[in-house]
């Protein structure tokens, strides 16, 4: 019955394709539209829960100061315009008049500050909004910021998937907003979509704010979120037309299969701010050869980055040489290149006294690897460091806290890791480098505990001036000092693609992928 | 008299079975490397240390693993399985709400699965030599050989994507709209192929059980007596021999009650069937210990209540087992 319709709806299409008057880009109000998510979220306040299982839902229910265009520009959200004051010590918001929750109390400048306190006391990113000392609150469209010190990372930080607003009505109420009961059910947000279900496991169903603050938006009645793990059945959903849209898809095979079908659009844009990208990390203070870093050096030069994209990610990646996303305004592709040239990497270890047994082999080193997606490149790395007379061996973990345990607790020689950047720098690169945050059991912290002076110099520099030119200079110089001395060797990042059937109007490419809010996303007939 | 004092027995080993469950369990988890806090960092993309050690305090992670242990059997002793720490809701509700799904499946795949295997068996007992006796070998071998996760991917390939006539998974459509009944329907349209799925095994077992044992009936004196004196072939068969054929499925199917629930893991994860598999191996992925556990008592629990009822349902179809 379903593909009886879907096909009666083929046929519409391809006769409105050839009719006369193409009335093309006038989106259609009203429609459901069906998308997966791949994980269960905790619950649904991205305030008090980062990642992207809550994000996808939560960018619906809770507006955010700001949104980005897909060229990195701030857009005009629930702020409908800012100013950043002179010495860069204070950002004005005005907010957008009128505005209404979802419970229809109106959206101040009290809520805003709210947001902001709940934000920097729970949100696991403390880097978001530690320079924040203070919100002032002139009046009900006016919040003040006041900084320590200049942020540039701020107005990522007021985007979207990362500050959403919240009601201080609800949410304010003394109960630890980490454990809130409205934080799963009866969810009051500020967004494009209200909410209606959560069933975990199963879905996430939102629908039309008919009092959103923007005119004549969104343009779906309803948006159901399938919670759907498994990527062969996602990749059988948007083939038989069970699914309209999913994001965060990354398996090659599925990709490579997806991609051949003429009804679906694949699209790898949108996911630079969140910026995941896959490297080989090394222990930069263990008692074996990973400390020393003409062994990393080597290690690089015998890693053939073509192979690994052309055979195990089958052309749907693209190389990144930095630890910054490729689509980032800071990456810098200058920085040193290692390139596949096995000679100099087996002079290398020769000349630096590392003698080949008579195995052929100099020295063992194990790689671990934490969730099927890096399985691949973490085995790689076996017959790959054997030319140069490296005896890997892949240590698998059955499951994330596994990995977790003994990468954070620097149990490890090298690892394939994949950290996001999450919009600027400051909140997601600099704690990969930073010496401060060398902290033994915390993940994505600095766990190849690599220290260097001018590195953390400059990230200080760069994290603390508005002015995008200096911090382009100075990320320029950080990308090239990491390159050379290699705490990690940047792989690849994740092949995030968008995949939207021919009935999804505008599908997102902001730069937070499907973690951004599909106001404009409609369905076509 | 001697009914209810064995029913009590049972009942008695069975909490004492539930005890070392949790125990034993409550340990495994424990040793487990990693906990909650890793995988809530996990999936919140990285979390500073403050974060991690509060979410450990929160959860008294920090505990040595006896105070853990004792807080948490102090709980169930009165009656409280404890907060998920992942979800943030009881554990208790959170179990109730998934253990419908998974009885609906385990129920209905092991209904279809005696009802047709038995039926199989007893036409392939009545003609050795017949087709149906090659069919209820074949099936045998194939349900007993393949594992449930291939035959289930095998008939997601088969049935819903190169014949699309089932839904990929999920337990219903929530774009569809209508009563009870529609409601229902969509239901069972989800779950005919985790059903068969998991009934599979089961067929080629419960066949193969109940055509041995018809054999060995049909050759019985009592039998023979009953055709001689006219009786119809039906009436035969499913009256006097089915009704002493019976015993040994009902047996194994009584034990089988667990693995049937392990298996019942494996479809929901293949089906998306969101029941206590799909829970149980989440929770587990992500150390969420009062859930794992909630989920092993209540799935104890299930299988103790279905050996007691195998015991009574075997002295209904049997009048000869007393209080042995």
């Amino acid at each position: 019955m379903k593909h009886l319709l879907s096909l009666t709806t083929a046929l519409v299409m391809t006769a409105g394709l050839t009719a006369p008057f193409a009335q093309a880009e006038e989106p259609k109000k009203g429609g459901t539209l069906v998308m997966a998510i791949q994980q269960t979220p905790r619950h649904l306040n991205p305030a008090v829960q980062s990642g992207t299982a809550t994000g996808q839902p939560g960018a619906q229910l809770f507006a955010a100061p700001l949104r980005y265009d897909e060229g990195w520009n701030p857009q005009p959200y629930l702020a409908e315009s800012w100013e950043i004051a002179e010495d860069e010590l204070s950002v004005t918001l005005n907010l957008v008049k009128g505005a209404k929750f979802h419970d229809g109390e109106p959206i101040t400048s009290e809520d805003v500050a709210f947001s902001i306190d709940t934000v920097k006391a729970n949100h696991p990113f403390k880097s978001m909004f530690a320079p924040v000392e203070s919100v002032e609150t002139p009046d009900e469209h006016t919040a003040i910021l006041r900084l320590s010190k200049p942020h540039p990372a701020l107005m990522l930080a007021m985007s979207s998937q990362l500050l959403s607003i919240i009601p201080k009505h609800i949410y304010g109420d003394g109960q630890d907003p980490k454990a809130h009961p409205r934080n799963g059910q009866d969810v009051v947000g500020s967004g494009p979509f209200k909410f209606v279900e959560y069933t975990k496991d199963q879905h996430v169903i939102l629908e039309r704010n008919d009092d959103y603050f923007i005119d004549g938006l969104p343009h779906l009645d309803k948006i159901v979120m399938r919670v759907m793990k498994d990527g062969s059945a996602r990749t059988i959903a948007l083939e038989n037309g069970e699914l309209h849209m999913s994001g965060f898809e990354q398996n090659p095979l599925n990709l490579v299969r997806l991609k051949k079908n003429k009804d679906l659009t694949v699209s790898d844009k949108g996911y630079g701010a969140i910026g995941p990208i896959n490297w080989l990390a090394f222990n930069t203070q263990a008692e074996g050869p990973t400390s020393d870093p003409i062994v990393r050096k080597a290690i690089a030069y015998a890693i053939d980055t073509d192979f690994m994209l052309k055979a195990l990610m089958r052309g749907t990646a693209s190389p990144s040489k930095t630890g910054i996303h490729p689509d980032s305004p800071f990456y810098d592709d200058t920085v040193e290149d290692y390139g596949l040239d096995i000679d100099k990497a087996n002079k290398m270890l020769d000349d630096a006294g590392y003698d080949k047994g008579s195995d052929g082999m100099r020295f063992g080193l194990t790689v671990d690897y934490g969730w099927p997606t890096v399985k691949p490149p973490a085995e790689y790395m076996k017959p790959a460091l054997k030319k140069i007379g490296i005896d890997v061996t892949v240590r698998a973990s059955p499951d994330f806290p596994t990995w977790s345990k003994r990468i954070s607790n620097h149990e490890f020689d090298m690892t394939i890791d994949n950290v996001f950047n999450w919009g600027d720098p400051v909140i997601g690169v600099h704690r990969t480098y930073s010496s401060e945050n060398i902290k033994k059991g915390v993940i994505w912290s600095n766990t190849q505990q690599y220290k260097n002076d001018r590195v953390d110099e400059l990230m200080e520099l760069a994290g603390s001036t508005n002015d995008i030119e200096k911090r382009k200079k100075y990320y320029a110089e950080f990308q090239h000092i990491i390159a050379d001395e290699l705490p990690l060797y940047p792989l690849f990042p994740s092949p995030y693609h968008t995949i939207s059937n021919g009935k999804v109007g505008n599908p997102p490419d902001s730069i937070w992928g499907t973690s951004h809010p599909l106001d404009r996303v409609y369905l076509k007939n | 008299m001697s009914l209810i004092r064995i029913l009590l027995t049972r009942i008695g080993y069975g909490l004492l079975l539930l005890l070392a469950v949790l125990v034993l369990n409550f340990t495994l988890v424990s040793i487990a490397p990693g906990d909650i806090a890793d995988s809530i960092a996990g999936d919140m993309g990285g979390a500073d240390a403050e974060v991690i050690e509060e979410i450990r305090a929160r959860y008294g992670l920090d505990q040595p693993f006896l105070t853990q242990l004792w807080r948490y059997m102090s709980g169930i002793f009165s009656f409280d399985l404890g907060y998920s720490y992942f979800f943030n809701t009881p554990v208790t509700e959170l179990v109730l709400q998934r253990l419908p799904a998974t009885l609906l499946l385990v129920v209905s795949s092991q209904v279809l699965a005696i009802v047709t295997g038995t039926w199989l068996g007893v036409m392939a007992a009545r003609n050795p030599n017949g087709l149906l006796n090659t069919v209820v070998t074949f099936l045998s071998l194939f349900g007993f050989a393949a594992p449930v996760f291939w035959t289930g991917i095998l008939l997601i390939i088969a049935f819903v994507s190169i014949i699309p006539i089932f839904p990929v998974g999920g337990m219903r459509d929530v774009t569809v709209e209508g009563g009870f009944f529609v409601q229902a329907l969509d239901v069972l349209y989800h779950l005919i192929l985790p059903m068969v799925t998991l009934a599979s095994i089961y067929l080629a077992l419960y066949s193969r059980l109940a055509r041995a044992s018809m054999q060995e009936v049909l050759g019985a004196d009592y039998v023979r007596t009953a055709r001689a004196k006219g009786v119809p072939e039906r009436t035969v068969l499913y009256k006097h021999a089915l009704r002493n054929a019976l015993g040994p499925v009902i047996t194994v199917a009584g034990l089988q009650f667990a693995s049937v629930i392990s298996g019942a893991v494996v479809v929901e994860a293949v089906f998306s069937w969101p029941g206590l598999g799909t829970l149980a191996l989440q929770s587990i992925l992500a150390r969420d210990t009062p859930t794992i556990m909630g989920i092993l008592f209540f799935s104890s629990l299930v299988v103790i209540i279905f050996n007691i009822l195998t015991d009574i349902a075997l002295r209904l179809v049997d009048p000869r087992i007393k209080a042995g």
